[in-house]
């Protein structure tokens, strides 16, 4: 099987179990709008200053929703050891890397898709004609989470207190791309372009995916089998 | 005749504890193999390393001739571990079909079919696996370890948790794979139903190979003769 016939398979084997139980989702949506609905009750909104840092804010929800997703990644593959079974078959450890990755990184997609509009009415966000280049950022910035968690989430599968081991081991590895994903969507909020100094942190955000997606692709074998 | 399982001087450690010390051994298309073994002997590490699960501290193992991590060889490789490796939330023939796919079949969802009808499955095709009872969920998992007809099984307690029909099942597909030039290695405890079916018997005694010969009357006439033999009498 071709590693995109075999990572597609994976990816949609993923987003159907998941679709049938609806275990992360559920929770990550609940979780992302309860922490927008509590942080616009506990800032003022309209304030500027409220505005500065609302980049940060909408980053630090995606990040913490994004772990209740990137938590079942490879946790989904316990129940019955499928894990075993999977890792026997043709289908290499880069495809069933990049297979859970892209479902995990569709999962959090609808989580952030959902979020971003009731973001935008709690705090009065005019997304004007900066939406393509934000969504650009959303997209750059989810892979770039979507990458590091599908890789930690493979090496804590087997360990017994992995929902505390992960975010604790993913969030320092997320800080450069959560850091570039905060400052451009404050900038893109602002309604200002992203050009000058800003244009390095597009640029760390990509190279960031690139290298990151490489390290996963290259390395998920030795995790999984020794 | 070449082997189709070649063992040479694994050693696999954990830690500094050696599961497996210097264990050699082969198999030969056809010969069903029957891994014997206390409880901690290093049965189901010396599959996992045979499996491509896991790889070994030293020494060497080819499946086919080939290493067993290369994809070609795995596609020709029929495991069934512990656990039944099916997935719950999805039903018995979308487990089958992905499986199907995941071995590069040409008709995924025709194979599927035709291993739920063998097993008996057919009925309940639609229902998801959770759903399933334990002995629904071993059948689907033999249907899902036989479904690309591979050229070496490896079953690591296969008999466990089966009813009598679905271990007439399993050793009457186990009889027709052998028959068919297949390579079977199964460990187990259940001596006289490995033993049935063995025509080779292995025996892993704190990590070593005890023993490893042909299946004798002997051995069917009286199952215990080879731990008291060989292996730990307690």
């Amino acid at each position: 099987m071709s590693f995109f016939g075999g990572a597609w398979t994976v990816a949609a084997k993923d987003l159907r179990s998941e679709w049938r139980t609806k275990e992360s989702l559920n929770a990550a949506v609940s979780f992302a709008l309860v922490i927008l609905l509590l942080f616009s009750f506990a800032f003022d909104p309209d304030s500027e200053q409220t505005r500065e840092f609302s980049g940060g804010l909408l980053w630090l929800v995606f990040a913490f929703a994004g772990t209740m997703i990137l938590n079942r990644s490879f946790a989904r593959e316990i129940p019955n050891d499928c894990l075993d079974a999977l890792v026997a078959s043709p289908v290499s450890g880069a495809a069933l890397f990049a297979g859970k990755a892209v479902a995990s990184f569709l999962l959090l997609m609808a989580v952030e898709l959902i979020a971003l509009p009731v973001f935008g009415l709690f705090y009065n966000v005019r997304w004007g004609r900066q939406w393509a280049l934000l969504l650009l950022v959303v997209v750059l910035a989810t892979w770039a989470m979507t990458v590091i968690g599908t890789m930690f989430s493979a090496l804590t599968v087997n360990l017994r207190l992995r929902e505390l081991m992960l975010p604790v081991l993913v969030y320092p590895m997320m800080i450069p791309a959560l850091m570039a994903a905060m400052q451009l969507t404050t900038v893109l909020i602002a309604g200002e372009a992203i050009a000058g100094d800003n244009l390095i942190w597009l640029r760390l955000l990509v190279g960031f995916d690139i290298i990151f997606t490489a390290l996963g692709l290259g390395l998920v074998e030795t995790v999984l089998v020794g | 005749m070449p082997s189709t399982v070649a063992v040479d001087g694994v050693w696999k450690y954990f830690g500094d504890f050696p599961a497996l010390r210097d264990i050699r051994m082969e198999a030969q298309p056809g010969s069903c193999v029957a891994l014997l073994g206390r409880n901690g002997a290093g049965k189901t590490t010396l599959l996992r390393i045979l499996a491509g699960l896991s790889q070994a501290s030293r020494g060497q193992v080819r499946v086919l001739g080939e290493d067993v991590r290369h994809e070609p060889a795995r596609r020709r490789i029929g495991m069934l571990g512990h656990g039944i490796g099916v997935y719950d939330e999805l039903s018995a023939v979308e487990n089958l079909t992905l499986f199907g796919k995941l071995y590069g079949l040409a008709q995924p969802r025709r194979a599927a079919l035709e291993w739920l009808t063998r097993t008996g499955l057919e009925p309940v095709r639609d229902s998801l696996v959770r759903e399933f009872s334990r002995g629904m969920r071993q059948r689907l998992a033999v249907a899902r370890v036989f479904l690309h007809a591979p050229e070496v099984l490896l079953l690591d307690e296969p008999f466990t948790s089966l009813d009598d029909r679905a271990i007439a099942l399993l050793q009457q597909l186990l009889r027709e794979a052998a028959g068919g030039g297949c390579t079977v290695i199964l460990s187990t405890h259940q001596l006289r139903e490995a033993l049935e079916l063995a025509t080779h018997v292995s025996l892993l005694h704190r990590g070593s190979l005890s023993y490893s010969g042909e299946r004798t009357a002997q051995m069917l006439a009286d199952p215990g003769w080879l731990y008291r033999s060989y292996g730990d009498p307690g």
